[in-house]
């Protein structure tokens, strides 16, 4: 009988190919942090620290010239700043999802993925955390959004949304960190029994907090593991809403919309699953994972990008509604002028582009994915996955900018032109984002062992009723006590 | 097999608390010692002359505003100019051969037409926006921001200056009014009934809280 029988019975199929055994999972992981880096590896890692040193010269220039450096100027104050941070942040919560709300929904696919996710979605948040820091114009006043005592009688304004942003955005950097390293240790308690030198020993035994596989350090770890699943749930949907509310508690036509919150919370988990995907098919690929993380994996990924982008699609569509139905012109006049912009004419506005980039991007790209055949197809959904994330970076641009160049007084209507501080910026975060990421995927276990030893048929054992003769039924019987003798 | 010494058990508790302590002293050491109140009180530079507030304002009895002349019209006291000084010395002598010295660099800087470069004391960030005159008009003394200066041989620094020290008052300025003719005394105290009448009515004056009042 193979392992494959018993969840045949009730339809279902499984994840991951039912003759591997643990010991595959180990070694295929494991192998990745134990061998040389394959070339193409230094080849992109070194092409990430020349991004690095660009984002530290971009950042020590901005500090020695200050923010006059940005094409932000009156009336358009946030741009690319803010348009980066939201869309930094917004990847990293494809992470948070797979690991905490899909575990709490017993999903065991999320299995394969979820330390790559959750890695990067610490990533994502570290180069999201760099805006906000110095956008201020002098961050070495950022202190002042603590609220640390002082002489200067400076208390933290807790009625602004900028800082519910400090405190949501650090509490879930905090948690995301703190669930990623737990699920972590057991794996590196595997790294560390395999190393064969001092230093890795040293290391990866440092990391592995002492994890010795006892009964009771499993019980632990599987309790830490829920509740932290449990504490990152809610924040999964917090965290973006109260992104949100820097826009939505303000009064710009435009930005002051109920939607928010769940518009951006879908947008935020469409985005992650979009850039893990694209770096997840990559990476499968150059280190022959395709066995861990199967197409079935990748097909239930684009279900879910299907899905979120619809309600992302569904979202621009309300908002449109109800700029209209509300009957407010302002509100109008931004959407129907300064983003649809369509005329018998043809386009008649200055950010037009935007908006349809967005909308071709977002909404009509995923469709595709109705259909199995792209659900499968690599190339498809690699493509797709890039145009999803340049999709996402032009909605928060459409929002922050369309909607401050023309508001209330159309004498001081202006124009939002990047410079090339502005650019090079963007491009060093993804300098920061892409260091730590190949440090992480050739330094540390990608994928969690453990956990998808736990998906495996082996470990989990199916008796179904009928199934085999009456002798196997009789050894599946918990054998609670000797029948009495008659 | 044994990696670690068995101490190292001890890490993270020990971690956490120095991290716990460490935390505490940074933000103390920035609290206290980088504020107004530990770096500025206290400054008492050297000044070009050795001129005496203690003797002028003190035992002579002459009111700020003879030399501080701007300070009920304008945002600046002011420094008064040598004129000032040669209005009296011009004629007057010191009694002692210390003032006469002092005298002497007086006359010689007239005599050169060269301004004297007094220190400036008082110092306020550039980014606060800050009007002698508004001050005044409430009733606010000179006291209360500058000390007994007609006690100071050497003018220094008295009071923090800080932004929370500005805004003790700006929050509850009516202990720090006197009546609008007073605002020079350096002795004045409250409780005089007939003088506590004459105090600005505290309904006609709102002192700022907002960030935009002082940083313009």
């Amino acid at each position: 009988m193979s392992a494959h029988e018993p969840i045949a019975g009730i339809g279902e199929t499984h994840l991951l190919p039912p003759n591997m055994t643990f010991n595959d999972v180990t070694e295929a992981v494991a192998r990745v942090t134990e061998n040389k880096a394959p070339r193409g590896w230094w080849f992109l890692f070194i092409g990430a620290l020349l991004f690095l040193g660009v984002l530290n010269a971009a950042l020590g220039y901005l500090l020695a010239t200050g923010v006059g450096s940005w094409g932000n100027n009156s009336p358009v104050a946030w741009a690319w700043d803010i348009t980066n941070f939201v869309w930094w942040i917004g990847i990293g919560h494809a992470g948070t999802l797979i690991s905490a709300i899909l575990f709490l929904f017993r999903q065991k696919w999320r299995t394969s993925i979820n330390r790559f996710a959750e890695a990067m979605t610490i990533f994502a948040v570290m180069c999201a955390g760099i805006f906000p820091g110095i956008h201020t114009g002098r961050p070495w006043f950022d202190y002042y959004m603590f609220p640390l005592p002082n002489q200067m009688s400076l208390w933290p304004n807790f009625k602004s949304p900028l800082m519910w942003d400090i405190f949501a955005v650090s509490t879930y950097f905090t948690i995301s960190f703190l669930f990623w390293f737990t699920g972590l240790i057991p794996d590196m308690a595997t790294l560390r029994d395999r190393s064969k030198t001092r230093v890795r020993r040293m290391v990866y035994g440092a990391m592995a907090l002492g994890w010795r596989g006892s009964n009771r350090h499993w019980r632990n770890y599987e309790r830490a593991y829920l509740i932290l699943a449990a504490i990152s749930t809610p924040l999964v949907l917090s965290v973006h809403s109260i992104v949100s509310f820097d826009f939505a508690t303000s009064v710009l036509p435009g930005w002051h919309t109920t939607i928010f919150p769940p518009y951006f919370v879908a947008g935020a988990v469409f985005s992650g699953f979009a850039l893990v995907l694209t770096l997840l098919v990559i990476t499968r690929q150059v280190f022959q994972m395709q066995e861990i993380v199967t197409i079935k994996h990748l097909d239930l990924m684009n279900k879910f990008m299907l899905g979120t982008g619809t309600l992302v699609g569904y979202a621009y569509a309300m908002e449109f509604f109800i700029a209209w139905y509300s009957g407010n012109p302002y509100e109008w006049h931004v959407f129907r002028f300064n983003r649809l912009a369509l005329t018998a004419e043809g386009f008649d506005g200055t950010m037009w582009w935007a908006y349809w980039a967005m909308i071709s991007c977002n909404v009509l790209v995923p469709q595709i994915f109705w259909f199995k055949r792209m659900r499968t197809s690599i190339p498809v959904m690699f493509v797709a996955s890039i145009l999803i994330n340049i999709g996402m970076w032009f909605e928060r641009f459409v929002i922050i900018v369309t909607s401050l160049h023309r508001d209330f007084l159309p004498s001081s209507w202006g124009y939002f032109s990047p410079t090339l501080m502005d650019i090079l910026l963007y491009l060093g975060t993804f300098g920061l984002f892409f260091t730590c990421f190949l440090l992480f995927i050739r330094w540390m276990p990608m994928i969690a062992i453990a956990e998808v030893k736990m998906a495996l048929p082996a470990a989990d054992p199916h008796w179904v009723p009928g199934h085999g003769d009456e002798g196997e039924d009789q050894d599946h019987a918990p054998a609670t006590e000797p029948a009495p003798a008659e | 097999m044994q990696i670690f010494p068995r101490e190292l058990n001890y890490l993270p508790l020990i971690g956490a608390l120095g991290a716990a302590i460490a935390g505490g002293v940074v933000v103390f050491v920035f609290w206290y010692f980088f504020s107004p109140k530990n770096l500025q009180v206290g400054y008492s530079p050297e000044q070009p002359i050795n001129y005496s507030h203690a003797l002028h304002a003190g035992d002579l009895g002459i009111d700020c505003r003879y030399c501080h002349a701007n300070v009920e019209t304008s945002q600046e006291a002011m420094i008064p100019p040598t004129q000032t000084c040669m209005g009296c010395h011009a004629v007057v002598e010191a009694p002692t051969e210390a003032g006469a010295a002092e005298l002497t660099k007086l006359r010689d800087y007239w005599e050169r037409g060269e301004a004297i470069p007094w220190v400036r004391v008082h110092k306020l960030t550039e980014t606060a926006y800050f009007d002698h005159s508004a001050h005044l008009a409430a009733g606010v003394g000179c006291v209360s921001c500058h000390g007994r200066v007609d006690q100071m041989e050497v003018v220094g620094v008295r009071e923090p200056l800080a932004m929370g020290w500005c805004l003790e008052c700006h929050r509850d300025p009516e202990p720090s009014l006197r009546p609008r003719d007073r605002v020079t005394d350096m002795d004045w105290e409250p409780g005089d009934e007939a003088e506590a009448a004459l105090v600005a009515d505290i309904s006609t004056i709102s002192p700022p809280e907002h960030c935009s009042g002082c940083h313009r």
